[in-house]
């Protein structure tokens, strides 16, 4: 999970103190990932070392000390969300932190930022096909090992789909709401957070 | 590789003004003898409609369809329902086959139907059943057969003759995932023979057996996989 991302996708909006945007963090990501003050301000020194937000320049530490993102941060953003993860590990989670955010962003269109995922994930699925097609079809074990990596694969894809629709239904009924529900933890993100607990 | 079908600016519209429906939206598709293509979308993203000009039971509102080189638009309807019997194979979901006749019945009945005398359709019957193996079960009847040999006998009708383009909707139907894999190996198979296959399907592990996917989003063609690496590249990424 990239914080760097997140702080970057939150600045995207406009202007943020650091504290406010600890508290947007942990109410968009399903409040799964719990931060602390400090490491939202190392992030953003780190950040704006590399020259991807900005500062109004007033006491380090202060909770009033504005951020602003840059050009190059815009830019950063999104070519994060648009690069595919390492899938010889779990993907899911860094998967669905992606989609949480594109979906916040309204300039982007989260079907393509789906679908670049979707395609990675589906490459690999078609390379793990050509290994058992091209095995002896006798050979259990081979077909088992690969099975595993493909329905591994298979249920990030599904969930893909189901974001995808949801994403088109929202977008059909109109982000009206939206911000509303922001601002508190909802019975979905409580939800997320307690299948977290239970992995 | 010659590129069996073929579609060129495609697009379909269904019904008139506020009710207008645009099914397929300028789609550009070349599938070649030899290569299985998927196609990939959620429901309402134009697949079996694409499937439909494929096949040319319809003709698109704009564009064209392409079958061995052949523009369809400038036949006859004859001509184009001679080009359905003669070169396209379905397979459908739900198989399809006619419970009065045997397998082999079932399968050579395209070539039958195309004035093929029965005795040379029912020796291509056989062949097309001994390459999907269930040649042994060819004087059975449909419901003395499993849903995975129904489904065999249906590629089998499929393949039959000269039939050079392979159209499939979501084929694996209602099949266990062993029993839809098989069917996906085979449908593999009778491409690497030298037939052109579309299937279309929801299903990401049906479509890894394709040797293309592609995608469809609101009539759309969005994105495609690109050509696999090698197997082995896997393995060393994994070691």
């Amino acid at each position: 999970m990239s914080v760097r991302h997140a702080l970057l996708a939150l600045l995207s909006e406009g202007p943020k103190y650091g504290l406010q945007l600890r508290q947007e963090f942990e109410a968009r990501t399903g409040e799964v990932w719990p931060l602390n003050v400090g490491q939202v301000y190392t992030t953003l020194q780190r950040l704006e070392r590399d020259g991807f937000v900005e500062s109004d320049g007033s006491d380090d530490e202060s909770p009033q000390k504005g951020f602003r993102i840059t050009a190059a941060g815009d830019d950063e953003l999104v070519g994060w969300l648009h690069t595919p993860g390492d899938i010889g590990a779990p993907p899911r989670d860094e998967l669905v932190i992606k989609v949480l955010i594109a979906l916040t962003l309204p300039e982007l269109d989260v079907q393509d930022v789906i679908q670049v995922h979707r395609r990675h994930l589906i490459e690999a699925m078609q390379q793990y096909t050509r290994l058992k097609a091209d095995a002896d079809e006798d050979d259990v074990t081979l077909a088992l090992v690969i099975d595993a990596e493909l329905f591994r694969l298979d249920a990030a894809v599904r969930w893909l789909d189901a974001a995808a629709a949801r994403a088109k239904r929202r977008t059909r009924r109109g982000a009206a709401s939206t911000t509303a529900r922001k601002s508190q933890p909802s019975p979905a993100r409580r939800a997320a957070r307690s299948v977290e607990v239970s992995r | 590789m010659t590129a069996v079908l073929e579609l060129r600016g495609v697009s379909k519209t269904y019904g008139t003004g506020a009710a207008e429906v645009h099914a397929l939206v300028d789609v550009d598709l070349a599938v070649g003898d030899g290569e299985l293509v998927a196609i990939m979308g959620p429901s309402g993203s134009g697949k079996s409609t694409l499937l439909t000009m494929a096949g040319t039971l319809e003709l698109p509102t704009a564009g064209e369809v392409f079958i061995g080189g052949q523009p369809i638009s400038g036949l006859s309807r004859n001509e184009q329902a001679r080009i359905r019997r003669r070169s396209v194979g379905y397979v459908f979901q739900d198989f399809n086959l006619l419970a009065g006749l045997t397998a082999a019945e079932n399968v050579s009945l395209p070539l039958e139907l195309d004035g093929v005398n029965a005795k040379t359709a029912h020796r291509a019957a056989l062949s097309a059943m001994r390459q999907l193996d269930i040649e042994e079960k060819a004087d059975r009847f449909p419901d003395e057969l499993s849903g995975g040999e129904r489904q065999r006998v249906a590629i089998a009708r499929s393949i039959v003759g000269d039939r050079n383009l392979l159209l499939a909707d979501e084929p694996t139907g209602a099949l266990d995932s062993v029993n839809g894999e098989a069917v996906m190996r085979m449908l593999r198979n009778a491409c690497q023979a030298g037939i052109a296959g579309v299937v279309v399907t929801h299903d990401a592990q049906l479509a890894s057996w394709a040797d293309r996917v592609v995608f469809l989003r609101d009539g759309r063609v969005v994105d495609q996989t690109a050509a696999p690496m090698e197997p082995e590249s896997l393995l060393v990424q994994g070691s």
